[in-house]
């Protein structure tokens, strides 16, 4: 049947990531790291002094590019901008929250994992279907 | 939702019959077979969600590994490492290949990481050149592992998001079919069942009333040939006797018909 969102299959889509300073360099060493000609890159490194604002945008810039597969967000960065990831809704980019120094995973607050507690309560698609 | 009264308006045929038949057929399949769909679905469903909650578990223990390693490499190296790293970012080594796999009917995406040599950039190599290069080295290993379990998640976590909506269609599609499709088609079936069978008791009907016109007609027409042939007889016997009709009338019916042995 015809897919209302059609996935794009990429033979060679990027890793965005929206994290501190450490995190992102991390990732850079491992070679994640993209800068094209224009001089955009597929990372926002987040400090103190960074705005919401600015978080949004790079989180709606990176979700509408058509050659970035895979967004990372550090948990903490997520709770800033927690209604923009929950009203997220497309399969590709796979929107994927990570923990950082700091801020040790907390399974609550993942956008993913608490619509997966939803499932398990009493009105669901998983559990008592029908 | 309107379930009971609702029927197809449709000419009330023998042929109509069979097309609502062929179709109530149809839609008892489609909805057996969406409901295998549903189910195939929900197991796959199932299975990735166990899948996720360990598989974010692990990330977690190896995010902390990787930061554990680039505090060792900072240690190492000084904090300037940052800069030099951020400086030597060119094209990505390490990139994600999406394709479409076909699970149970749907088209779920899968990622897989891949590293594409060609882009990588020297100046990285340089990086850990002064001191600390066994740390960068570990460091990035770590880094790398940790894209893995993240590259997987990822594709778990898409999967996941499309089967959810696959199963949402489904579901709503064997509901509407069970709720709404079947009982309409019953309910046309049945009213056309009910014109023919009126049609029927018509046409039944009408075929009694002309029957018992007809026999009242024919009741009729003997009647009066009856009565035409003794008005003949009177005439003749009037005739020969010389006497009036009236007279021969009631000759005729004192003597109850024909005598033979009148031989007037």
């Amino acid at each position: 049947m015809a897919g209302s969102s059609q996935i794009r299959t990429n033979s060679s889509a990027l890793i965005a990531m929206i994290a501190d300073e450490d995190t992102v360099t991390g990732f850079l060493l491992a070679g994640v790291g993209n800068v094209d000609i224009r001089r955009k890159t597929n990372y926002l490194i987040v400090d103190s002094k960074t705005t919401v604002k600015a978080i949004e945008d790079a989180f709606k810039e990176f979700t509408s590019r058509e050659d970035i597969a895979v967004v990372l967000i550090s948990q903490y960065i997520a709770n800033m901008i927690r209604f923009l990831v929950d009203s997220y809704n497309n399969p590709v980019p796979a929107i994927l929250e990570i923990p950082s120094k700091d801020h040790p995973y907390d399974p609550a607050h993942d956008s993913v994992l608490s619509r997966v507690r939803y499932l398990f309560s009493a009105e669901s698609v998983a559990s008592g279907r029908r | 939702m309107s379930g009971q009264g609702q029927r197809l308006t449709v000419v009330p045929t023998v042929t109509m019959l069979g097309v609502m038949k062929a179709r109530l057929v149809g839609a008892t399949r489609g909805h057996a077979l969406l409901k295998k769909k549903s189910d195939a679905l929900t197991v796959q469903f199932r299975a990735i969600l166990k899948q996720i909650v360990s598989t974010k578990e692990s990330m977690g223990d190896i995010m902390r590994s990787s930061s554990f390693a680039l505090t060792e490499v900072k240690y190492v190296t000084g904090d300037n490492i940052k800069h030099v790293v951020l400086e030597s970012v060119k094209s990505a080594s390490l990139r994600v290949r999406s394709r479409q796999e076909n699970v149970a009917g749907v088209k779920l995406p899968r990622f897989e990481h891949f590293v594409d040599h060609g882009a990588g950039d020297a100046k990285s190599d340089l990086t850990g050149l002064a001191r600390g290069g066994q740390q960068i080295q570990s460091c990035r290993v770590a880094f790398v592992k940790a894209i893995e379990v993240l590259v997987e998640l990822a594709s778990l976590q898409t999967s996941f998001l499309t089967l959810d909506e696959a199963i949402k269609t489904t579901n709503r599609r064997v509901n509407a079919l069970e709720n709404v499709v079947k009982p309409r088609l019953e309910n046309t079936i049945s009213y056309i069942k009910a014109e023919l069978d009126e049609l029927e008791r018509e046409d039944f009907f009408r075929l009694k009333k002309i029957q018992g016109y007809k026999k009242r007609e024919i009741q009729r027409q003997e009647q009066a040939a009856k009565k035409f042939a003794e008005e003949q007889h009177a005439d003749k016997i009037s005739l020969k006797k010389g006497i009036s009709i009236k007279s021969a009338y009631n000759l005729l019916e004192a003597g109850a018909g024909k005598d033979e042995d009148i031989i007037f």
